[in-house]
């Protein structure tokens, strides 16, 4: 039962934060902002970096490992705020010409939404004709509204995705709360000196791993119940973390420079994907 | 990563699954709260039926996945809980056999084991409760033994304990931390006087201990004389981060049985409190997997260190008042204030948790320091 990551994950892990490191930095990250659309030759990076075919049997042309491999990248994925359908592209690999390789760009409707539409070569999971733009509170997230939606949203596997980058941004938000807290001082001390401060910061760090340990185990035992479970407590995770962090860099924290409002922004977009909280406590309620 | 069982530990689980349940029905009924007299006999004598079919010595013999299968399967079965052999089994017992020498090994941890000794812990003062490492109580070196005098307050089962993990200052030049000893004092020696105390919830839970000029031998000292903090540390690592673990499963064993009630009566047609209780589900499946993640992380001597410790205790007493309030919710107007009911109890008892074995506020200080980096001096 030894529940650690092993070597291989731990690699994995450092083999992805590296790459995105270098291809999707900060200063990427902000221009994503500008643009407002998304960046095809880093989908294809992606792509050849096995991203979207970690799970897919070698068999069938993928990487052939398993769902705590993927919950790892998709943690790092949500740790740099990574644009584009990422857990719909990574579910149709295998299904979909060309979305294993990074070549093809899928979306799925979700109940009422869709995200990335614009720039998607194929939709699955309803029908998006008809849908009308929203404007997107996530300047990352592009959405649609479709009436009157898509099928109940029950693929445990984009449930989790979503989870772990939901841990992933929680994680950096949590990082990033604790480092300005080092290092912005007021009335001649680091703020993290002062207790409302440094309280502020440890529940962030308590909420973290407590949705980390749930969201790994959901990725080992990939029980229904257990994912429902990981995705309320990552989704709550990421919002009240990003809300924290916010807190924590005061005025700085309110400003468009800040990536801080990206976090929260992302957070709620992805709180209302695959399983909101409704939904997901009432599964949790079946299952008592 | 994983979380199935091994053969061996199918095997074990299987085993100890069929022993829970041939001997379950056979046990008397817990003892009335009030009665420590009778609360020790009824838990040292379920320790003694542990021993006896094996199954003693999972605490800190067993490889850390046997001791979770072991609470996981206890719980579930509705088997009793550690009770007054709480500080014995879960963290005196763990520092001993981490700390102490094949000597007092052999001395003090079979009759642990045996349901024999019940332990108590003597760590807070009148003016030494967060501030742990500011205690007076003076130990004064006679020959081969410890005189001690001072006070000790809140200690858990006194009246019933045959031994006390006692800390002592015995350098009181030192700085802070240098200066403190840690000391197994049998509770029969002469100079101790435990007087109860009552708690909120109406009984004697814990007692103060006056201490004048205690004889307690040096060979009674685990780890080196001034070198107790340390020792102390590697206690408390047990307490917060494992001690509490089994009773993670019990919560969801209640929130199962809340859960029952509130069909039986018609309050699971509110969604407001099912989602409620459907969240207080994610939240305790959450924490048993923070259990698996910090024993799978633990140190050789299962001692979860003091960050993963220090969330879990923080998450765990919060959660816990929460079930206990969720409780109140099921039962409704009358039965939410009615003392026979057990939630209701349960729910006074759960007020304690984030005070005791470090208040949440201190976890908190420890996870911002020691994890995140934060300055001290606050
Ligand atoms: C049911 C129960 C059983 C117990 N059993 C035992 C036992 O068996 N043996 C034993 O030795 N002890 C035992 N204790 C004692 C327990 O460990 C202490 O009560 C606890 O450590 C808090 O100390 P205190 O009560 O002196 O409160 P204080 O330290 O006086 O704290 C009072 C308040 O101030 C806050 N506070 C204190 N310092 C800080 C700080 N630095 N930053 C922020 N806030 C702070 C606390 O969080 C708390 O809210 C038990 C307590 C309870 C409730």
């Amino acid at each position: 039962m030894p529940f650690r990551l092993d070597d291989d994950q731990r690699a994995l892990r450092r083999g992805v934060r590296e790459l995105l490191q270098g291809r999707f930095g900060r200063d990427a990250l902000r221009a994503a902002v500008d643009a407002g659309t998304l960046d095809r030759k880093l989908w294809r990076t992606l792509g050849d970096a096995g991203f979207f075919a970690l799970s897919l049997p070698e068999a069938d042309g993928g990487v052939g490992l398993g769902l705590p491999e993927a919950v790892l990248a998709f943690e790092e994925a949500g740790r740099v705020l990574l644009p584009g359908p990422l857990v719909a592209t990574h579910l149709a690999a295998g299904h979909v010409e060309g979305a294993a390789e990074g070549r093809a760009v899928v979306t799925a409707v979700d109940g009422p939404l869709v995200e990335w539409l614009d720039a998607a070569d194929v939709v699955r999971g309803g029908d998006a004709r008809g849908a009308r733009p929203v404007r997107s509170v996530d300047p990352l997230t592009p959405l649609h509204r479709v009436e009157p939606g898509g099928p109940a949203r029950d693929d445990p596997v984009a449930v989790l995705l979503t989870a772990a980058e939901q841990l992933g941004s929680a994680g950096r938000t949590t990082e990033m709360a604790a480092r300005y807290a080092r290092e912005r001082e007021q009335f001649g001390r680091p703020i993290g000196a002062f207790q409302a401060v440094a309280h502020l910061c440890a529940e962030m760090l308590a909420r973290t791993e407590v949705a980390r340990a749930a969201v790994y185990a959901a990725a080992v035992t990939a029980d229904p119940v257990d994912v429902a479970a990981a995705k309320l407590l990552a989704d709550e995770a990421a919002v009240r973390g990003a809300r924290d962090c916010l807190q924590v860099y005061g005025g700085t924290g309110f400003t468009w420079e800040a990536d801080v409002h990206l976090h929260l922004k992302r957070a709620w977009v992805r709180s209302r994907r695959w399983t909101g909280t409704a939904e997901a406590e009432e599964r949790c309620a079946a299952a008592l | 990563m994983d979380l199935a069982d091994t053969e061996e530990e199918a095997d074990f689980r299987a085993r100890l699954r069929e022993w829970l349940a041939a001997v379950l029905p056979g046990l008397p009924p817990a003892p009335d709260p009030a009665d420590w007299p009778a609360r020790r006999a009824h838990d040292t004598a379920w320790q003694r039926r542990l021993y006896d079919a094996g199954y003693g010595d999972l605490h800190w013999a067993a490889s850390p996945a046997l001791r979770l299968i072991f609470l996981e399967e206890t719980e579930r079965a509705g088997a009793p809980y550690v009770g007054a052999n709480f500080v014995g089994l879960l963290h005196a017992g763990p520092t001993i056999a981490a700390e102490g020498t094949a000597a007092q090994r052999a001395r003090w941890l079979p009759p642990i084991l045996r349901g024999d000794h019940v332990w108590c812990q003597g760590f807070s003062e009148p003016d030494a409760g967060s501030d742990l490492a500011s205690l007076r109580t003076r130990a004064v070196r006679d020959g081969d033994r410890y005189l001690v005098s001072g006070a000790k307050l809140w200690t858990s089962h006194a009246e019933v304990a045959d031994w006390c993990e006692l800390l002592v200052r015995t350098d009181p030049d030192a700085p802070r931390h240098r200066g403190i000893t840690w000391l197994a004092m049998p509770m029969d020696a002469p100079g101790i006087t435990v007087r109860p105390l009552r708690t909120l919830t109406g009984t004697a839970e814990f007692a103060e201990l006056f201490l004048d000029e205690v004889p307690v031998p040096v060979a009674n000292r685990v780890g080196e004389e001034n070198d107790g903090w340390r020792v102390t540390m590697v206690t408390l690592s047990y307490e917060r981060g494992t001690a509490f673990a089994g009773e993670v499963v019990a919560c969801r064993r209640v929130l199962g049985e809340l859960a029952r009630e509130a069909r039986a009566t018609g309050r699971w047609d509110d969604p407001v409190l099912r989602r409620r209780l459907g969240r207080l589900g994610a939240e305790f499946r959450a924490l048993w997997r923070l259990v698996q993640w910090n024993v799978g992380g633990a140190g050789a001597t299962g001692a979860v260190p003091g960050a993963g410790g220090s969330v879990f205790k923080l998450r765990y007493s919060h959660a816990r008042q929460e079930l206990y309030d969720a409780a109140a919710e099921v039962l409704g107007g009358a039965g939410a204030l009615d003392l026979d009911r057990p939630w209701v109890h349960d729910r006074l008892s759960s007020l304690s948790y984030t005070i005791a074995a470090g208040t949440s506020q201190i976890q908190r200080g420890i996870l911002a320091e020691r994890v995140l980096g934060l300055p001290k001096g606050r």
